[in-house]
């Protein structure tokens, strides 16, 4: 009997975890999908050729980058494919092409394949891409356009042209300039500064429900927070991504909004909106899928926890006193250089190490 | 049940296949017509032959005498004639000298019903006798000898036994079936042993995968013994001493310190059998109950197994082997062996043949890069850093390995188990604490 079968001899443990490196690219990939998607929807079909333009040139030019340094081409890991939908769903809807183009030539080439490729990389590719096209074209980078735009035309749409007026001049930047130029105007938080700054906006109401649901401006890919938390949720089933540093990072956030932000409307202490700051911009996108990616965060929980707590306070600080519009990628890409010093500082003893007390 | 115990908040929880075996009643294998039995079964010295070629033997029979304190007697599993001592690969991947005994004449323990005698006279000095000259040893694959975990040291007083049922290797089911096949023997076991260390707190701690082992095992003791039933959450590494008592105690033993040393002692379902054959039946070990399972065997089953049984003839008997298996393991699937052939002698230690499939066994990837997920560092139960110990050795840093802990690991493998890169982990730590052991060594001199 044992001459007909062939047995492999190889170091235990043999049985190993269904999940890989490469199932859980794809996974995340897949799960980032719907609300890639409905930012498709949202914005029209140009989005779409900037999430396929960014997503080509990232696994392009991975193939380029792994061929020269004559490693194996493996973009069926997924990575590339995964670093140039991150990069595309940080874009606003309208930019040039060459933007996210050379944004994923930037994040592939120079981010993940200058410090030794994967899982040497000193920073998320695609924050790291997001900030440095932030710097290199603000004004591209901050232009927004309405969802629902195209819709409108046709007023035939359930959206409706009421929609239409919603979310003009909504990043997150717009309402800092905003409180600025209306002076003497006084309204108790951020939803009501909206009501305020464009007429158009007074005729509906900007509510909770609508930031939620994605009826707002902002990138291709952060608007859903709906779809966005539906994703997280499942991958954190999954165990994909742990739950220390989102939670951590919008706690800090919500915590340091409620207590900080009402002083821009004269309100005193502990008189901020804390959802509106989770519910627009990045937050929820950068959280989740950003500032979870493993190569670039802690190793450990409490480094975890650390990182997260610090990267709320970086994007409450910018979108508070900061001249750019978006804190969540400069706020990660800033933790995610403080990593590898976290790692250092953060060791864990093994079991019975330090002297236990007398059972 | 909610609130069940365990070690902390680390540990995987790998699919764990129990329920290809654990309906199955314990059957007795068919006695081999040659047994290969080696003299290494045990941790410690090996036991010296004391046989010649052509010499007749019985069952139980003493073969190979213990050299030294930290050694174990090895009988023969059956009756017959010495026919060759050999060299031969054992289930542990080394190779040991192997008696080869031809089946021949009358069985005098085998198929004979056992009368139990009182033994609550008995002394301390004659159980640890009894247990000394049985050969018995840790059966749940770590062969420590029994005797020499039992003689605690002057000076030191164990208040606190533990009976580890919790079977956390996926597949087997070997102690699950005896806690319910022979629930009686295993609570005499439980006293038995307790004569000898008279310690005050008597635990038995399963893993709630096994519900029915619970039941029974509670409902006996109720107002018989002063054994407490502790369920315990399921989780991998349970089953090792030290974390089981973290578990059920909340005591943290040392890194350099034996359980004992916190007052514990910990002893597996299957030796705690094999104790009160050995004390009240004056029987050696020269048996055991192995899980025959995996998805590549056609019938598994749970046998009771002569001691140098070979591995291909109890895949005959639960059937053969599927078409697409790929390993056969002895012991679990996260810390047993990977066998080379189907050659090998059943020895003490080994609790289960598994035969894994294709799909089952994943390959590792040998030149995988850590994404530095942190996965390996929530597995470890021993509070190692398993993704740091690898830069360290692969970069050859083995200074640092050290004092990161790398003497500490157990090689559970719940860090490769976790591992999405797929990295050989349990391997590298291996071949780091050779070269490490090494270099150390080399230094002393
Ligand atoms: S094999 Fe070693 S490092 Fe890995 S989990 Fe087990 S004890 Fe920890
Ligand atoms: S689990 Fe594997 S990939 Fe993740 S940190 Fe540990 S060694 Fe690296």
């Amino acid at each position: 009997m044992e001459k007909d079968i062939k047995l492999v001899v190889s170091s235990s443990p043999h049985i190993l975890n269904y999940e890989s490196t490469k199932s859980i690219m794809w996974t995340v990939s897949i799960f980032l999908l719907p609300a890639t998607i409905f930012g498709v929807y949202a914005f029209g079909i140009y989005a779409a050729f900037i999430v396929l333009a960014s997503i080509l040139t990232s696994i392009t030019t991975e193939v380029i980058i792994l061929t020269i340094r004559k490693k194996a081409i493996c973009i069926d890991d997924g990575s590339a494919f995964l670093t140039g939908l991150l990069v595309a769903m940080n874009m606003p809807p309208s930019v040039p092409l060459y933007i996210p183009i050379i944004s994923s030539i930037f994040a592939i080439a120079i981010v993940k394949h200058a410090f030794g490729g994967l899982g040497q990389n000193w920073a998320n590719p695609a924050v790291a891409a997001r900030v440095f096209a932030l710097f290199a074209w603000t004004k591209e980078m901050t232009t927004w356009s309405t969802p629902f735009i195209t819709d409108s035309v046709t007023t035939a749409t359930p959206l409706g042209a009421s929609k239409v007026a919603l979310v003009e001049n909504f990043g997150i930047g717009h309402i800092t300039s905003a409180t600025a130029s209306s002076g003497g105007v006084s309204a108790s938080g951020p939803l009501e500064i909206l009501r305020l700054v464009s007429p158009d906006v007074l005729k509906t109401d900007v509510t909770y429900f609508k930031l939620f649901f994605g009826l707002k401006a902002g990138c291709i890919g952060e608007i859903s927070i709906f779809l966005l938390l539906i994703a997280a949720i499942y991958l954190i089933y999954r165990k994909i991504i742990t739950l220390e540093v989102p939670f951590f990072f919008l706690g800090t956030i919500a915590l340091s909004a409620w207590i900080f932000d009402g002083l821009k409307y004269g309100q005193g202490f502990y008189a901020g909106d804390p959802l509106f700051h989770l519910l627009t911009g990045g937050a929820v996108l950068g959280a989740f899928f950003c500032a979870t990616d493993m190569v670039t965060t802690p190793l450990t929980v409490a480094g975890r926890i650390i990182f997260g707590i610090g990267a709320g306070l970086i994007t409450i600080l910018v979108r508070m006193f900061g001249g750019l519009p978006e804190g969540v990628s400069l706020a990660i890409l800033f933790m995610n250089m403080l990593t590898p010093a976290i790692d250092r500082f953060i060791k864990i003893t093994p079991l019975g190490y330090i002297k236990p007390k007398k059972g | 049940m909610l609130f069940e115990k365990t070690f902390g908040s680390n540990g995987v929880h790998p699919e764990d296949y129990k329920y290809l075996t654990c309906q199955k009643k314990i059957e007795s294998a068919y006695v081999p017509n040659i047994a290969y039995v080696p003299i290494i079964q045990h941790i410690g010295s090996p036991a010296k032959i004391i046989v010649e070629i052509g010499q007749k033997v019985e069952e139980g029979q003493l073969i190979a005498s213990a050299e030294g304190f930290v050694s174990v007697n090895v009988h023969s599993p059956i009756p017959g004639k010495i026919v060759g001592f050999e060299e031969r690969y054992i289930s542990i991947g080394r190779k040991s000298k192997v008696i080869v005994i031809e089946l021949d004449g009358e069985f005098k323990k085998t198929g004979k019903t056992f009368t139990n005698v009182d033994y609550n006279n008995f002394s301390k000095e004659y159980i640890l006798k009894a247990i000394r000259e049985s050969g018995v040893v840790g059966l749940g694959g770590a062969t420590f000898p029994t005797h020499v975990k039992l003689s605690i040291p002057d000076g030191k007083k164990a208040d606190t036994l533990i009976i580890n049922g919790t079977e956390c290797e996926p597949f087997i089911t070997c102690d699950h079936r005896l806690m319910l096949d022979r629930s009686e023997d295993l609570l005499d076991g439980v006293n038995i042993i307790n004569k000898v260390i008279d310690a005050q707190n008597v635990y038995i701690g399963i893993e709630s995968n096994k519900k029915d082992a619970i039941q029974k095992l509670k409902s006996l003791c109720k107002n018989k013994y002063k054994i407490k039933i502790i369920p315990l959450a399921v989780k991998y590494p349970q089953g090792d001493e030290k974390q089981l008592i973290k578990a059920i105690t909340g005591r943290v033993v040392p890194v350099d310190k034996l359980p004992v040393d916190c007052g514990v002692v910990v002893l597996n379902v299957s030796s705690t059998i094999a104790i009160k054959e050995a004390v009240v039946y004056e029987k050696p070990l020269i048996d055991r109950v192995v899980t025959i399972t995996g998805n590549g065997i056609v019938n598994p089953k749970n046998l009771k197994v002569k001691i140098g049984t070979l591995v291909k003839d109890l895949i005959e008997e639960c059937g053969g082997l599927k078409p697409n298996v790929k390993k056969i393991i002895i012991g679990g699937p996260m810390m047993g062996f990977s066998q080379m052939n189907l050659e090998t002698p059943i020895t003490k230690g080994c609790s289960a043949v598994i035969a894994l499939t294709d799909e089952d066994s994943k390959d590792f990837e040998q030149n995988a890069i850590c994404i530095s997920c942190g996965k390996c560092i929530n597995a470890c139960a021993f509070g190692l850093m398993p993704t740091i110990l690898n830069k360290y050795i692969k970069n050859k840093l083995y200074e640092k390995a050290l004092d990161s802990g790398l003497m500490f690991c157990k090689e559970c493998g719940a860090c490769s188990w976790v591992c999405p890169a797929r990295i050989p982990l349990v391997q590298i730590f291996r071949m780091g604490k050779d070269i490490s052991k090494k270099l150390i060594l080399s230094k002393g001199k």
